[in-house]
C-alpha cells in the first residue's frame, strides 16, 4: 500500500472520483490554477481542464449555492470552502437549502453535494483561520458530517461523501494536511458513512473522539500501556449520523468515557455524545462521563502562548486519560 | 421588424403569438386570478390555515412564462407565482393540495406553506421561505446546463425586497462571470410586506445588471406583451451564448401580503383602488376583445369552466387524506432508515 500524506489522499479521491464519473466536479475560491491555498487541488485543473475544477468569485454563499443548483441539475458538485471559518456567509445555503431539499419536496427533489472544509487549528492562524465549526452544522437534520483522522480515511469518506445521494460536510484537518501520513489502500474503496471505527482494543478507559486528537489519544495510549492503563479508543468518523450502536458498545467496554474535541466544549458533539451515553446506560458507567475539549472562547489566539493554550496535544489527553483511570 | 403602433391590435401577432396563443395566455391569467380569490375565501372560511397572495402580478408572470420552453427550461418561481407554475404545467388540483397540505401534493406531500413550488417532473426547483436563496441555485442549474452541452435556460423569480439579498448579488456575479444561461425576474410589487420600494431601493433594481455585466431591463408588468416580448428575447440572448438577462417588471401588490396582514395599515385604499384599474389582466381582456379574438360571452363561459374546476379541486383537495403523522419522519435522507429518530 502507498504511503500518503492526508492532503494528498484527499486530492487523489476527488481525482479518482473525476476520472470515474463525468458529473463530479470542483468548486471553490483559488481551487484551480493555484490549485487551493493549501494545494489540495493542485494539478486538477491542469487534468480536467477550467470548468471540472472551477475558480469561482470570492463568494462563499454562491459556491454553496451554486454547487446546490447543479446538484439538483443532476451534477456531483465538490464545494471548497476555502477555511471552515469562511462558511458562514453560506450557512444559509448549507442549512436552509442542501439539509431541506429532500425533505421539503417529500423525495422529489435531491441534493448530492460534497462541501470540503478544511477546520482546527495550530497553525498560528488566529481566530479567523483556526475554527472547528462542527457544533454550528451538528444538529441540523438532512446533513451529513464526516471527519477523518488519517489519509485512508480521508480517501474512504470523501469517496463515500462523493458518491452519496445527500449533502455531505467534509470536515478535513488542516494540521493534518502533511504532518499525518500513513499507508492507503489501493484501488477503489469507501469508508461507510454514519458508522464508528475502533482504533484501539483497552479495558480501561474509553476515548471517544474524532479527526487530529485521535492521534495524541493513540501517543497517550501507548504511553499508559507502560502504566498498566488500557484504553480503549472509538474514531466517531461520522459526527452526523452518529454511529449509536458504536458508541454505546465502546462506552460498555470499560464504563468509563473521555470525549475528546478541539472544538469547544459547550454545545459540541462531546454534549451529544454524553446525552447518547447517560440516556442509553448511566448506570453502567464506573464514572462521570468526562470531556476534553478547546475552551469555551470565541476563537483560538494568534499568540503562541495562548495558540497553545487552546489547543489540545498528547500532554493534556494523556493526563485526562490517566486521571479518568485513576478515578 | 416595423413596431405595431402603440395601442395597435395586432401586438401579439407581431411578438409571434397566435389568436389562440392570447388567449390562452388569458386563460391562465384567469384561473390564477380566481384560485387566488378562492383560496382567500378559503382562508377566510377557516378552510385552511394561510395564503399568499399573487393578485396584481399574474399578467407578466403568465406572459413570462409563454416565453420560455415550457418543455425543457428550469423554473425557480417565488412564492407569488401561481400565474407562472399554472403556465408550465400545474394543475388547480395540485396547488389546492397544497393549499390544503394533504398527502398527495406534488410540491410537498403537505409539508410545505402553500406557494413554496415545487415539481421535478415539471422542472419546477424545489423553493423554501428565505427570500432570494433560488438565486444561486438558478445559477447552479444553469451552469451545470452548459457543463452537459444541453440547450436549456433556467428562469427565477423573487421580489424587489428579496433583491437587497446577499444572494441575489452573488448569484447575480457568477452568472455574469460565466455568462450563464438564466433569466432572473424581479417582479417589482412595490412592497415587501409593508415597506414600500422608496425604502428598499436607492435605485432600480434592473441597473444593478450593470454592475455584473450584463443586460437589465424594466418593463410594464401589467403589460404581457411587454413581458413577453423582453423575456423571449433574454431567452434567445440565454441560449446563443450571450449571457443572463435581468427583468424588472414593475407592478403592484393589490392583495395583502398574506391572510396574516392588514396592508391598510400602511398603504391607503385609494392607492390600491389607482392600482386596481391598471390591472393587467383586465387590461389584457379588453385587447383580446377589441382585437376581435375574444368575448363577453366566451368570457362568461371561460369563468364558468375556471369555477368548476376549482370546485372539483377543491372539493378533492379538501376530502384528499393527509399525511400520516408518522411520516413526518421519512425523506431525511435518501435512506429513509437513518433520519427522524
Amino acid at each position: 500500500m502507498p504511503v500518503l500524506d492526508y492532503i494528498e489522499a484527499i486530492r487523489l479521491a476527488m481525482k479518482e472520483e473525476m476520472e470515474r464519473d463525468p458529473d463530479v466536479f470542483v468548486l471553490g475560491e483559488d481551487v484551480g490554477v493555484k490549485g487551493g491555498v493549501f494545494t489540495t487541488t493542485k494539478g486538477l485543473q491542469q487534468q480536467f481542464g477550467e470548468t471540472r475544477v472551477m475558480d469561482t468569485p470570492l463568494s462563499e454563499s454562491a459556491i454553496a449555492g451554486v454547487a446546490i443548483g447543479a446538484a439538483m441539475y443532476g451534477m456531483k458538485p465538490i464545494a471548497e470552502m476555502q477555511y471552515s471559518d469562511f462558511m458562514f456567509p453560506a450557512t444559509n445555503q448549507i442549512i436552509s437549502e442542501a439539509a431541506k431539499i429532500r425533505y421539503r419536496s417529500n423525495n422529489d427533489w435531491s441534493c448530492p453535494l460534497v462541501i470540503r472544509a478544511p477546520i482546527g487549528g495550530g497553525i498560528f492562524g488566529g481566530l479567523y483561520h483556526s475554527q472547528c465549526p462542527e457544533s454550528v452544522f451538528f444538529g441540523t437534520p438532512g446533513l451529513k458530517i464526516v471527519a477523518p483522522y488519517t489519509p485512508a480515511d480521508a480517501k474512504g469518506l470523501l469517496t463515500a461523501a462523493i458518491r452519496d445521494p445527500d449533502p455531505v460536510l467534509f470536515f478535513e484537518n488542516k494540521k493534518c494536511y502533511t504532518l499525518v501520513n500513513g499507508s492507503v489502500p489501493e484501488g477503489d474503496y469507501t469508508v461507510p458513512i454514519g458508522k464508528s471505527n475502533v482504533l484501539r482494543e483497552g479495558d480501561d478507559i474509553t476515548v471517544i473522539s474524532y479527526s487530529l486528537p485521535l492521534h495524541f489519544a493513540l501517543q497517550a495510549a501507548e504511553e499508559l500501556a507502560a502504566e498498566g492503563i488500557s484504553a480503549h479508543i472509538l474514531d466517531l468518523r461520522s459526527l452526523q449520523p452518529l454511529d449509536k450502536e458504536g458508541i454505546l458498545e465502546a462506552a460498555r467496554r470499560t464504563g468509563k468515557v473521555l470525549i475528546i474535541h478541539e472544538d469547544n466544549k459547550t454545545g459540541g458533539i462531546g454534549a451529544e455524545v454524553s446525552a447518547i451515553i447517560a440516556e442509553e446506560m448511566l448506570y453502567e458507567l464506573d464514572a462521570p462521563i468526562r470531556r476534553l475539549c478547546g475552551p469555551d472562547v470565541p476563537a483560538m489566539p494568534i499568540n503562541p502562548p495562548g495558540e497553545k493554550f487552546f489547543m489540545l496535544n498528547k500532554d493534556k489527553v494523556l493526563e485526562a486519560m490517566r486521571e479518568l483511570a485513576l478515578y | 421588424m416595423n413596431q405595431p403602433p402603440v395601442g395597435s391590435l395586432s401586438r401579439h401577432r407581431e411578438l409571434g403569438l397566435s389568436d389562440e396563443d392570447a388567449v390562452q395566455m388569458y386563460a391562465k391569467m384567469r384561473t390564477a386570478r380566481m384560485f387566488d380569490e378562492r383560496v382567500l375565501l378559503l382562508q377566510r372560511a377557516g378552510k385552511i390555515n394561510f395564503h399568499v397572495s399573487g393578485i396584481g402580478q399574474e399578467a407578466a408572470q403568465v406572459a413570462a412564462a409563454w416565453a420560455l420552453d415550457r418543455d425543457r427550461d428550469y423554473f425557480l418561481p417565488y412564492y407569488r407565482d401561481y400565474g407562472f407554475v399554472l403556465s408550465v404545467g400545474m394543475t388547480l388540483r395540485e396547488l389546492m393540495l397544497s393549499v390544503f397540505a394533504k398527502a398527495e401534493d406534488p410540491t410537498s406531500g403537505g409539508r410545505q406553506m402553500p406557494g413554496h413550488f415545487g415539481h421535478k417532473r415539471l422542472r419546477i426547483v424545489t423553493g423554501s421561505s428565505p427570500v432570494t436563496t433560488q438565486v444561486p441555485h438558478a445559477v447552479g442549474i444553469a451552469l451545470a446546463a452548459k457543463m452537459k452541452g444541453e440547450q436549456r435556460v433556467s428562469f427565477v423569480t423573487f421580489g424587489e425586497g428579496s433583491s437587497n439579498q446577499g444572494d441575489f448579488h452573488e448569484g447575480c456575479n457568477f452568472a455574469g462571470v460565466h455568462k450563464l444561461p438564466v433569466i432572473l425576474m424581479c417582479e417589482n410589487n412595490q412592497y415587501a410586506i409593508s415597506v414600500p420600494v422608496h425604502k428598499q431601493l436607492g435605485g432600480k433594481v434592473a441597473d444593478r445588471a450593470i454592475g455584473y455585466g450584463f443586460t437589465g431591463l424594466r418593463v410594464d408588468g401589467n403589460d404581457p406583451l411587454a413581458v413577453y416580448g423582453v423575456v423571449k428575447e433574454a431567452h434567445r440572448r440565454a441560449l446563443a451564448g450571450e449571457g443572463p438577462t435581468l427583468v424588472e417588471a414593475m407592478m403592484y401588490r393589490l392583495s395583502p401580503h398574506s391572510t396574516s396582514d392588514n396592508d391598510l395599515a400602511y398603504r391607503t385604499k385609494e392607492e390600491v383602488d389607482e392600482n386596481r384599474a391598471k390591472d393587467g389582466v383586465l387590461s389584457f381582456r379588453q385587447y383580446l376583445i377589441d382585437a376581435g379574438a375574444w368575448s363577453v360571452e366566451k368570457d362568461e363561459e371561460l369563468t364558468a369552466a375556471i369555477r368548476r374546476e376549482l370546485d372539483e379541486a377543491t372539493k378533492y383537495a379538501d376530502e384528499a387524506p393527509f399525511p400520516e403523522a408518522e411520516s413526518t419522519l421519512l425523506h431525511v435522507y435518501a435512506d429513509g432508515s437513518e433520519g427522524g429518530k
